[in-house]
Order: C-alpha cells, then structure tokens, then sequence
C-alpha cells in the first residue's frame, strides 16, 4: 500500500488546534497519524513512500471553494468540469461546489449525474453539485430536490438569480429541511433586480464620474433582509453568497445574533479591489455584486474576523473575451478566481488585515461547515486531503499560465506572495507546482 | 501648434490651456463659415467616419460638415441598434473601418467607456461625441466657446444647469470645462436627477446642488437648460412633464427673478418647447441656442485641426529640423 509522508512543515489547522511542525502519514488515502517532525525524513524514503518535504512551508487542510461556475454542461468554450478542476487544483483547492446556471440547468438527477460524471474522469479535485432552486432557475417551481440530493447535490441555489417570489424562497427554505443533517443550505444571490435595474457598476462618486448607471447597496441589503427573515419564519439553513456590503454585514451579523441559521462567504475580489478598480473601463473589474466602497470593505473585513462570515469563495466566473471584450454594460459579469484565491487571502495576513487563522478557518473548516462536509481539517481516519503553500513563493499573475480556460482576471500583472505548491487529495498528489 | 494628444475622449483629460487653445482655434474658423465659399484646404486627401450607434441629426451633421469645410472626405455610418445582439461586434466594426484608413473616426454610442475602448484597439484619432451619460466634450468646448465670446473670461462667472443631471453628458462635460476655468456652476433638478458625488467633479466648492431652480438661477450669469429626455421609459423620475416643467421649466416668469441684465440662455438641443423651456425664452432675447449651433461646426472644425492638421504644414517648425 502506498504511504505519503508530509514532512516538516508548519501544519496549521484551527479546527484541530494544530499549530506546530509535524509529519503527516497518509495511508490509503486516508490520513495515519500525525506526529510532531524529528528532522529525520530517512524512514519516508524507501519503497512504497511518497515523500514530500514540507520544510519551511505550511500543510493546511485542503481548501475548499463553495462557489464556483464550471460552465459544463453548456458553455464548454469557457471553461470545461476538467479545466476548472485543474485550476483549482492549481489554486490549492481540494473540493469545489459549481452552481446549476448552466445548460442545461442543473435542476434534475440527470444532469447531476452528468456532472458527477464528468468530474470522475478528471484531475481528481472533488466536485459538488448544487442544485438549481427552481426549474430551469425561472423562479415559479421548485425543482426535485429529493432526486438531485440523491444524486448528489450538497445544496441549492438559483445563483446568478435571486430568488424574486418571496413564497418560493420560504418553500425552499422549508423544503431544503428534510435534507443532509438538519437541512441543507439554500444559497442566496441577494439582489433586487428592480432596485439594481441597468446597473454596471457600484452606485457612488465612481459611476457618476465614468457616466455608468449604479447598483445601490441597498439592492442587496434589501433582498438580504427578506432573506433572513424567511429564514427565520422557516428555520431552513440559509447562505447568503458573496456579501458585498456593510448593511448585509450588519443584518447577518444582528440576525445571527438571534439564533437565525444564516451563513455567509464573501470573495477575494471583494476584499482586494473597490470600485476605482472600474477606471479605464475594465470589464474584467465587472461582476455581480459590484466591487464596493473602502468603507463597505472594511466592514466585509470585520465579517470575516468576528466570524459573521464563515468562508473566503471565489465565484470563479469564466468568461471568454466574446463576452467581456466589448461595451462595458454589455459585458458579462464575472471574474476567474481559483488559481488567485489563496495568494490574495495570504496578501491579507501579510498586510495584517486578517489573521492567518481566520484566512486558514475560511477556505477549509469554514466552508465544511456551512455545507455540512465531512472536510477542511486534518483528522486520523479521515481523507488525506491536503494543501502545501509557500507563503515566500513570489509570482506574477500571468493570465496565459493560469490553467483556467479562460482568462477575465483583474489581477493581471499583480505581484502576488504565496502560493500552493502541492494538493493532494485521498493521499494522491494531485497538483505539483513546476518551478 | 498641434494638441498633444491622439484623441478627444472627454474635457476631463483636457488641460486648461488645451481647453483655450481649442476655443481660440475655433473663433478662427468661425469666419470661414460665414464666407461665401465655405471651405479651406488644410484636411485635403484625409478621411473622417462618423460613427453614431445612436441617432442624431445636429452633432453628425455638424461634425460632417466641419470635416467637408475642412476638404476632408466625410462618410456616415449610422448603427441602428447596439452591435451586441445583432452580429458584428463594435471592436470587429471598428477594426474593419480602420482597414480602409480613416485618420479620424468620430464615435457615438449608448454605453460609456466606448471611445476608450476603441482608442485602445485604433491608431487612428477617436474622437467622442458623445458615450451614454458620460461626456459629450465638443458640446461643452462649443457651449464654453459661446459663453467666452459674450462674457470673456469665465472666470467667477456663475452657471446654473437645470435638469436631468444624472442622465447628462453634457452637464458633465460642461462641468469639468467651466469649473477648469474657474467658474461656479450650480446643478438644479429634482433629487431623483442628482447623482450621488456630483459635487466631486468639480475642485472642492466650485459645484453646488440647488433643488430649488428659483434659488439656483437668482445670480446665475448663465443659465444651461437641459432637455428632459422624455424617452427613457421605465424610470419613474418625475411624475408628468406637466409637473417637471412647473418646478423645472424655464418661463419668462422664472426669469424675472433673475437678478441679471445680461443673462445668457444656452440649451444643447434639441429642445422640448414647453417643457424644460418656454417657446417665448427659447426665441426670447436672452437666447443662445441658435449660436450655439453655429459655434458648434467652428469648434469641430477646430478640433478636426488641431488633431490632424496642425504639424505637417506648419510654417512655423524652423526648417532646419527636418534634417534630423
């Protein structure tokens, strides 16, 4: 049987409490023992070992992103099931969550499967369906929940599209209880598209200044408050993805106050650029929710630190230049994200706006919790999935040598620190960095 | 003498000084169109497009015709709808339209930041007329040009522009050209036409916002009316033009409480008689408009000038440099 050793490295999981230079055996795909490093990595290099020196690195739980747009089925051209899951094995990340937008829409077992499918046969990154809310994601019906958990979806969710039926969402809420352990999650794209009507960009001096139609916060937090509220009336588990401002902040975190089971993720992108990042015109700073004010910034940061947000997720949003290379409001909204998630996050700590605890708690025990995954801390008995970073690794986003098929970054050119240089998941290496 | 610069994008790019070079260079040509032959060879043998992904009869046919005044050759090409669900897309467009070697397009369209974009992917003069609600900059170098030749330095004058604040390229082009020049502007309209941080575009205290249109002509030495886009259908930002036009709308009655004898008039066109303006102002003594226009065509032959004629024949450039 082959055994993987981690030697020597930093192993740093707040869900455990580890904190310390360890070894780690894997054995069979699943983690061995952990115990602490004596220097000597003699014993991890005969046969049947794999072995890995961590020295001078850190070994997390494998990262997790509970946001991701894979584009299969449907829109192959921008990203495919395999490409997305090397990139995010690339980004370090061990299991990924992809949304039901896609075409056609997961909302059934059959396209659940397919998915499932697709994953089986690529790098190895585990891929979690969410279902779609309603069919077709128009809003009027429920899907067939009961069928797509079956086939393996993890949650629900009509992202890109809020949810607009008020009595829908309450169904859903409801619904989603008999399902995973208490419910499963019904994700949120809060946004009043009435209130957000013909809107490119945040709603502020910027948009005044480039002529474009601004999005209010308010259509957010608007739709976040009916959100909570429902979950409240229903006690269903609800997750508002990629918070963007302070009002949405100051609900969840009033609202979690209460007792309500509300959860919360905010993307990378979100925390690193506000909305001066539209100057120029640069569609690749367009998505939705909008990129936000300083002072919308600062409040998503003390989200994270006081626990109100639970995960770090990309909504890694391929889109091809036919999509994004043209009029600013006719641009598509959405950036990539996988492969800079977890240098922008390790920019926070060396920035000392986040801790390394809080960033390490919000790609891996983080999101294991909101969706009820049995993942994101190292365990005996559990899988060996695991995540190698090297926080001193300098690079330079180049959006050609990113293994995402499409390239709508706005971090082109940025000088990042930090970096994955292995992920292995069930004891495999799955991703190497070539240097 | 030559601006430093490829294209005319917005007056938010423009300098001072590139600002009155601009105006200066216009008066001059102004005369030209009151000849009875009305043209000079300076743009001989260069190509001008017109590119208008919206309608437009006054800008295009201005531009079109500063550019023939010129000797330029000028085509038109009218978009009906944007290029997104219809086909060809605006960058495949325009890189066609470069194939044939224009030395200037001149692009309208719905959305902002167009110009820009087309800027990046053309080695040919862009010129703005006019991207969403953005900027329209040869309105306001025509409108500045106007209010310089009846008032001279517009230093400390006072302008109010009344009206859809929010949706106007033209308040925001004129905006960033008067209060470059030092004068005060006061925007007046209702709040639902006021966009957030608009005081900001201008240096600190030079732009003020005044929901009474009362209050905000009192000691306006110019007054700006703009035309209240009836059109835009689904945003509720008045209840009737019947109830627009009585907080809003410039009357011979609003004008008495104007506290100044020689008030200017000026109005971008076109204009809503009897909504935003009064057909007795809007003919009245005070008015502008019709100038406007006229200086319209000076400017953009000015600016057709300064883009692509200046250098090569310029008398002044010593000989001896052409050596090097």
């Amino acid at each position: 049987m082959n055994r993987l050793a981690i030697a020597g490295g930093r192993v740093f999981d707040p869900e455990a409490g580890i904190d310390g230079t360890f070894d780690i055996i894997a054995m069979g795909g699943r983690v061995a023992s952990i115990r602490p490093s004596t220097g000597d990595m003699e014993a991890f290099k005969g046969d049947g070992w794999t072995l890995i020196d961590a020295t001078g690195k850190l070994v997390l739980p494998g990262l997790i992103d509970i946001h991701t747009h894979l584009r299969e089925p449907g829109f192959e051209y921008k990203e495919t099931i395999a490409t997305g899951a090397l990139a995010a094995s690339a980004g370090g990340f061990t299991a990924i969550l992809c949304m039901a937008n896609t075409e056609p829409v997961n909302d059934s077992a059959s396209v659940t499967r397919y998915i499932l499918d697709k994953a089986a046969n690529a790098c190895g990154v585990r891929v979690l369906p969410i279902g779609a809310v309603s069919v077709g994601l128009k809003g009027k019906k429920l899907s067939e929940m009961a069928d797509m958990v079956k086939a393996g979806c993890v949650a629900f969710s009509d992202d890109g599209l809020p949810v607009l039926d008020g009595a829908l969402m309450r169904r859903a809420l409801e619904y989603s209880k008999l399902f995973g352990d208490g419910g499963l999650s019904v994700i949120s794209h809060a946004e009043d598209p009435s209130i957000a009507c013909c809107g490119s960009m945040n709603e502020g001096y910027v948009s005044t200044r480039l002529g474009l139609q601004g999005i209010p916060n308010a259509a957010e937090d608007s739709l976040v408050a009916r959100d909570i509220t429902l979950s409240e009336l229903t006690g269903g588990r609800l997750h508002i993805a990629h918070v963007s401002t302070r009002g949405a902040m100051e609900l969840i975190r009033a609202a979690r106050g209460r007792g309500v089971r509300v959860t919360a993720e905010v993307t990378p992108h979100h925390l690193a650029l506000d909305d001066t990042a539209v100057e120029g015109f640069n569609t690749d700073a367009k998505m939705s929710p909008p990129l936000r004010s300083k002072e919308d910034i600062e409040a998503l940061i003390e989200g994270l630190t006081d626990g109100t947000i639970d995960a770090i997720a990309t909504d890694h949003a391929p889109h091809s230049p036919i999509e994004k290379d043209i009029e600013f409001s006719s641009a598509a909204n959405g950036i990539i994200g996988l492969e800079t998630a977890l240098p922008l996050t390790l920019k926070l700590v060396s920035d000392g706006v986040l801790s390394l605890e809080t960033a390490v708690r919000s790609l891996t025990s983080g999101p294991a919790a909101v969706m009820g995954l049995n993942m994101g801390s190292i365990r005996i008995g559990t899988d060996a999935d695991i995540t190698i970073v090297d926080t001193e690794r300098e690079w330079t986003v180049d959006p050609a040598k990113l293994l995402s098929k499409s390239k709508n970054t706005p971090f082109a050119g940025w000088k990042l620190k930090g970096r994955a240089t292995e992920t292995i998941i069930g004891g495999e290496v799955i991703y190497r960095l070539k240097d | 003498m030559r601006l430093k610069r490829k294209d005319i994008l917005g007056i938010d790019e423009l300098d001072p000084d590139e600002l009155m070079l601009i105006i200066d260079t216009a008066r001059n040509f102004k005369e030209v169109n009151e000849r009875e032959i009305k043209k000079v060879p300076t743009l001989r043998g260069r190509t001008v497009i017109n590119l208008f992904y919206e309608p437009s009869t006054r800008t295009r046919t201005s531009f079109e015709i500063a550019a023939k005044r010129m000797s330029a050759d000028a085509i038109n090409i009218s978009v009906s709808q944007s290029s997104v669900s219809k086909g060809e897309t605006l960058k495949d467009t325009a890189k066609n339209l470069e194939a044939m070697r224009p030395d200037c397009i001149v692009v309208r369209h719905p959305v902002a930041g167009t110009p820009h974009m087309l800027s990046r992917h053309l080695d040919c003069s862009v010129i703005n007329a006019g991207d969403g609600m953005r900027e329209h900059p040869s309105q306001a170098l025509l409108d500045l040009m106007t209010i310089v030749e009846h008032k001279g330095d517009v230093r400390g004058l006072k302008i109010a522009i009344v009206g859809d604040i929010a949706h106007s390229r033209v308040a925001r082009s004129n905006i960033y050209a008067l209060t470059k020049l030092g004068a005060l502007v006061t925007l007046s309209g209702p709040p639902t036409m006021i966009p957030p941080g608009i005081e900001r575009l201008g240096p600190a205290g030079s732009v003020t916002v005044e929901y009474d249109m009362n209050k905000a002509i009192k000691d306006a030495d110019v007054i700006m009316m703009l035309r209240l886009q009836l059109e835009r259908q689904g945003a509720p930002l008045f209840p009737t033009p019947r109830e627009y036009s009585t907080l809003y709308g410039l009357t011979t009655e609003r004008l008495a409480k104007s506290t100044r004898e020689d008030l200017l008039i000026l109005h971008p066109g076109p204009i809503n008689r009897g909504v935003e303006i009064s057909p007795e102002v809007a003919d009245g003594p005070f008015s502008l408009i019709i100038d406007q226009v006229t200086n319209g065509v000076a400017v953009r032959m000015a600016l057709f000038y300064l883009l692509l004629g200046a250098s090569r024949e310029d008398k002044d450039e010593p000989r001896t440099e052409e050596k090097e």
